[in-house]
């Protein structure tokens, strides 16, 4: 829709066009959120598409992802056996309440300052341990695992006049056996529950529930954890999250299940 | 920017910075474009960019200056249509159309399969392109290439599945809706209406300072409730006026729910208006508030219309909030329900819940009004009620009827929630203030938070039978909530408690029914008027009575259904207009069970946690609308041999046009694309009821009937005097689509129309909706339950209509299919959340959950063969039907499969769930 209060629009090439931002001034990425409802008090957008940022960096220590980079270009990251972790993209991509029109447009980055239950990036940053670069205009940069970044529905760490520049994930990460559970109301909407477990090289164990959540809740075994351990672990987890997406019992209780199947898979895998 | 390969011209004025590029197309005359809800869920908007598809709502249109943007009508003209456009027009994939142009430009760039597999492959795809008319079967046939009509030119009378007129026009988006007018197509100088809303569900307005807004550059007014006339009435609309309650103003100093309109600025642009609207003041005073029929019905509740006389708005009681109420019994209920038990029976009891749910129509409410040259008032407005609208307006403002014309272009979509004044008024207002064409458009937001929803319904249920089954006692306690405004309330609760109960054969019946007030969204139409919530409650409990009695639910059904030569009772037995013109309820169950017991439908999930179950339930509705519903019909053969159908019913994807096309057809010996129609304008026929209560085929075809045989007459009389001239033999001829034949001699028709008087024969028809007929349906579904998550799979759905002769099969079977669909939402998935303090939760597409291709199952449908006298050609009614069913059908199959008994719509994965959970 129109943001009828918008008078300014800017498209920085260079670091030192973007910031500081002005008063007012939002920072457009894809635009699908953005414009997607009523925006009081934006009077002005700050185009990232013209800073050029590659949108997936491959190193040996793991995968920088632009903030502007587009959820079908992440999705659409070659997997290797190297990195098995890197499936996860896809299936992320894939619970996106938005289709594949929307993969087109919509960022990584974007996702993340949404800071929703059901942000699929959030899902999938969280459960690789993925940490969050920050740009400002005079601070030197932050680096926030993304654990620390999203705080709460529609909430985060990003300060104003902050900019999420990007989203790195480990190498040890990517390497590891993954296992991925998502369920909803209907059979693709949007997440009521978005489960991702990780049995790194070194048999450590990481489960992480989102969507069920009002932000994400990391489970962390030294060792892949008995039925039991688990199920002890997710069933405490408090609070789950209460919106038209879903009830909190309803979320505990298939969070509890979706966790051991996602166990079950690792541990046959 | 190049759209459609054309660079825009050199002065086209450049995007703003917060355009999205929906609005810019629109504004560079690419009308074919739609809204459906500007947020990015439903894809009606959706164009090219670069060839590859974006939802242009939430595109930024600045993005698109440097690149090639490809619309529906890029892709192809209604002479020149692109493979995916045929595709969809051979088979209708499409009833309203306004979600087609986004369906098409989906459907002619989708990526390259990935490599998930095919699997599931449409349903993700197009998870992002909501339409609630079709239940997306025939989408998924135009997707596949698979046809389904006849083109006009071929066989098209009664029985050919002959295709809407309005396909090519459709799929190119080129057939005009309620905004899309040219701006050359006005008077000059179009202004726009934004509203401001109530931030409170209860208050006084003290103060309200406009000084600041009306200063605003570009503002032409600001009107506030010292604007308004002092008239009384009620966005309800019916034939009879005084069957909804006088409570409402065009604006009211007294706000009785969010949302409710403050004032209105009428401004240049909407940006303008807007800017403007944050700088009204308004002081309010805080009023006590009731939130829900408990609420409302407690002793000394606020009372939300407690300025109102009751005999002069028709309230029943504004103390209490008591809109309406219905009290009666036959027989005796109590001894009823002590005989069931005496004989060795069993009796049931439960209270059944209701929410609300959204309309859905992908087309939002709006208006454009003007003044023209003989300075009438004129409005153009998405409705299914253009002459009712007339008339309110007139009545409204003081002025003559013929001093306004209201029409409607094709409706996108109405499923009750255009039988409303809700837009008309206010544009009206302001016309008539300001002297200069308005235009006020709804947001989807404002679709779920201030345009009347379902109204919820509570309600609980007492049956008894005999050991053999037979019901001796069957009663029903009915509380609605009307929300904050009486518009049908009083009809809806009328009508829920009439066919539900007078289904059943019964010597004892009670009904005690009442609607009252809240400070909530008002309630209003919704495809069923009331009866679907009531027989949601009674099949439920049926279903519930035949498992205690060990029966076969289809069996309960066949020993209590009412047969030729009962009468039709609820609570009494007064003498009506209703009759068995024609019976097909035995058919229907025998059809739905014996489809059940053959193979099909897909097989149940492996594993341990599905559990699989059967249920079934019926429907009867009276053909048509009671109280009286009137068409007017007029046929013209005008001077190029064509016909001209003038008719005052509304198209909004429920198909009458080709239906009455074909009724000419048929009658004239014609094919479709040799009649031309004009509809749904005050200007056309004398009168129109409306589109609501299933009444385009039954009334308004009956209206179009007795013309075509009016003139059928005229024209073999004028031919055979043509023929022969004096002193002739007079034998009939064969009227066909050229002339008249009369052995190897042909009159024709342009000739016949020269012989009549200006150059054409005229004849006009006209029906009263009485005595009316009875359809009926059946539906069954077979379903899985996933006891560890609530999930419910539907792996077969089988339903069966009894809709007289079925004029266009395809049509017919897919208004249907629509209303399955529309009811598995329902069933399962939809509901507006509102919080305890009257807030809407859910107040966009994303977090309203209406069905998408991927949740809603192949529904085989069947028809009994039945032939209505009553009807045109022998046809019966069958739009709002299909829905009625769908809910208890669904909540008996999940208690067969879990064991649970759901007594509350959505019968949502969460409620499943903690049933099955909590034993």
């Amino acid at each position: 829709m129109d943001i009828n209060t918008v008078t300014g629009y800017r498209r920085p090439t260079r670091r030192s066009e973007l910031l500081p931002l002005a008063p007012g001034e939002a920072v457009l990425a894809g635009g699908s959120w953005l414009f997607s409802e009523p925006q009081p008090g934006v009077q002005g957008l700050v185009d990232l598409d013209g800073l050029g940022w590659p949108s997936i960096t491959d190193g040996p220590d793991g995968l920088t992802i632009a903030a502007t980079c587009t959820i079908e270009t992440l999705a659409a990251w070659p997997r290797s056996p190297q990195r098995p972790a890197v499936a996860l993209f896809r299936r992320c991509a894939h619970s996106l309440l938005g289709s594949f029109k929307v993969h087109r447009v919509a960022t990584v980055g974007g996702n993340l300052c949404m800071s929703l239950p059901a942000g699929p990036m959030i899902s999938l940053t969280t459960a690789l341990d993925g940490t969050v670069q920050l740009w400002s205009g005079d601070e030197p940069d932050r680096l926030v695992p993304v654990t620390e970044f999203v705080l709460a529905p529609l909430t985060n760490a990003l300060r104003p006049g902050e900019v999420v520049r990007s989203i790195h994930l480990p190498d040890l990460a990517l390497r590891a056996r993954v296992a991925f559970r998502q369920l909803s109301l209907s059979p693709v909407g949007r997440s009521a529950a978005l489960l991702i477990g990780r049995v790194d090289p070194d048999g450590s164990t990481v489960l992480t529930v989102t969507a069920a959540t009002p932000a994400p809740v990391q489970l962390r075994f030294p060792a892949l954890p008995t039925a039991a351990e688990l199920d002890d672990a997710v069933a405490t987890i408090d609070p789950w999250y209460d919106d038209p997406h879903g009830t909190p019992d309803w979320r505990r209780a298939i969070s509890r299940r979706l966790a051991a199947e996602i166990r079950d898979e690792l541990e046959q895998a | 920017m190049r759209i459609n390969d054309h660079p825009l011209p050199a002065d086209t004025v450049a995007p703003r910075p917060g355009q999205c590029l929906r609005t810019y197309l629109r504004q560079t005359g690419h009308l074919d474009v739609k809204k459906g809800c500007d947020a990015g869920d439903c894809g009606a908007c959706t164009v090219l960019v670069d060839g590859r598809p974006v939802h242009s709502c939430i595109y930024p249109a600045v993005r698109a200056t440097d690149h090639d943007v490809t619309t529906v009508r890029g892709l192809g003209g209604p002479d020149d249509l692109h493979p995916v456009q045929q595709r969809f027009v051979a088979a209708a994939g499409f009833q309203c159309g306004f979600c087609t142009a986004g369906m098409v430009v989906t459907a002619a760039a989708l990526p390259t399969p990935g490599d998930d597999g095919p699997e599931g492959e449409v349903e993700r795809l197009f998870k992002g392109n909501l339409c609630r008319c079709t239940g997306y079967r025939s989408i998924r046939d135009a997707l596949a290439g698979i046809p389904n009509v006849e083109p006009p030119c071929g066989k098209s009378g009664v029985g050919v599945s002959t295709a809407a007129p309005a396909g090519p026009r459709i799929v190119t988006g080129t057939e005009p809706y309620t905004m899309d007018v040219a701006p050359g197509d006005l008077p000059a100088g179009l202004l726009h209406a934004v509203v401001l809303g109530s931030p409170h569900p209860s208050a006084r307005i003290i103060r309200i300072d406009t000084t600041a807004a009306a200063a605003v550059p570009g503002v032409h007014a600001v009107l506030t409730h010292d604007d308004v006339p002092a008239t009384l009435f009620s966005t309800g609309r019916h034939q009879i006026r005084l069957d909804d309650p006088d409570d409402t103003l065009i604006m009211d100093p007294v706000l009785r729910f969010r949302g409710q309109r403050v004032a209105v600025v009428v401004a240049e642009t909407v940006a303008v208006a807007e800017h403007a609207r944050a700088l009204i003041d308004v002081e309010y005073e805080l009023l006590p508030a009731v939130f829900t029929v408990a609420q409302a019905m407690a002793p000394g509740a606020h009372a939300v219309h407690g300025d109102k006389d009751a005999t002069a708005s028709r309230i029943t009681d504004p103390a209490t909030n008591l809109v309406a109420e219905q009290h009666g019994e036959v027989g005796d209920v109590a001894a009823g329900l002590a005989a069931a038990e005496a004989a060795g029976g069993a009796t049931v009891a439960g209270t059944w819940r209701t929410g609300r749910i959204a309309h859905g129509q992908l087309e939002t409410h709006g208006s454009i009004g003007w003044l023209d040259e003989t300075g009438r008032l004129v409005l153009r407005t998405s409705t299914q009620v253009p002459f009712l609208v007339r008339d309110e307006l007139a009545r409204i403002f003081g002025l003559d009827r013929d001093g306004v014309r209201v029409f409607a272009t094709r409706v996108g979509g109405g499923f009750g929630g255009k039988q409303e004044l809700l837009t008309e008024d206010l544009v009206a207002l302001a016309v008539l203030t300001t002297g200069r064409p308005v235009q006020y458009e709804m947001s989807r937001t404002d679709e779920f938070t201030i345009v009347p929803s379902r109204h919820p319904f509570t309600v609980t249920v007492h049956a008894g039978a005999t050991g053999d089954g037979v019901l001796t006692a069957l009663a029903v306690d009915v509380l609605t909530d009307a929300g904050a405004y009486g518009n049908h309330s009083p009809g809806v609760m009328f009508h829920s408690v009439h066919e539900s109960i007078g289904l059943y054969r019964c010597p004892n019946k009670r009904v005690d029914a009442r609607s009252y007030y809240t400070n909530t969204l008002p309630s209003g139409a919704f495809r069923g008027y009331g009866l679907g919530q009531v027989i949601f409650a009674i099949e439920s409990a049926l279903d519930d009575l035949a498992r205690r009695l060990g029966l076969d639910p289809y069996d309960l059904r066949r020993r209590n259904v009412v047969v030729p030569g009962d009468r039709i009772i609820a609570d009494s037995d007064h003498p009506d207009d209703l009759e068995f013109a024609s019976y097909g309820l035995d058919q229907c169950l025998d059809l739905v069970q014996q489809a059940m017991s053959r193979p099909g439908g897909v097989p149940a999930p492996d594993g341990d946690d599905w559990s699989v179950g059967d249920g079934m339930a019926t429907a009867m509705i009276a053909t048509m609308p009671p109280r009286g519903h009137h068409a007017d019909a007029t046929l013209t053969l005008t001077p190029d041999g064509r016909y001209r159908i003038a008719i005052g019913t509304a198209e909004f994807g429920n198909g009458t046009t080709t239906v009455h096309q074909q009724i000419v057809a048929s009658t004239l010996g014609t094919t479709a694309d040799r009649i031309d129609i004009v509809q749904s304008d005050s200007d056309v026929v004398g009168h129109d009821t409306g589109a609501f209560g299933s009444a385009g085929t039954v009334v308004a075809g009956r209206a179009l009937a007795a013309a075509a045989e009016a003139l059928k007459v005229q024209v073999l009389s004028f031919a055979a005097s043509l023929r022969a001239g004096p002193g002739s033999p007079g034998d009939d001829g064969e009227l066909g689509p050229d002339g008249v034949r009369f052995g190897e001699r042909l009159v024709r028709l342009t000739d016949i129309a020269a012989a009549g008087p200006d150059g054409r024969l005229t004849a006009t028809g006209r029906h009263d909706g009485t005595p009316r007929s009875l359809a009926f349906n059946v539906q069954a579904f077979r379903v899985a339950v996933h006891r560890g998550t609530g999930e419910v799979r539907i792996l077969r759905s089988v339903h069966a209509a009894d809709a007289g002769v079925v004029v266009n099969p395809e049509q017919c079977r897919a208004q249907v299919e629509g209303g399955v669909a529309q009811a598995i939402g329902s069933s399962l998935y939809e509901e507006i959340h509102v919080d305890d303090v009257g807030t809407v939760l859910t107040s966009t597409f994303r977090n309203y959950h209406m069905p998408q291709i991927a949740d809603v199952p192949v529904t085989e449908v069947l028809f009994a063969d039945t032939i209505d006298p009553l009807g045109p050609f022998g046809a019966k009614s069958m739009s709002e039907a299909p829905y009625n069913p769908v809910a208890p059908a669904l909540a008996n199959a999940i208690r067969d499969a879990a064991g649970i008994r759901l007594p509350e719509l959505p019968l949502s994965r969460d409620r499943v769930w903690r049933a099955i959970d909590s034993g």
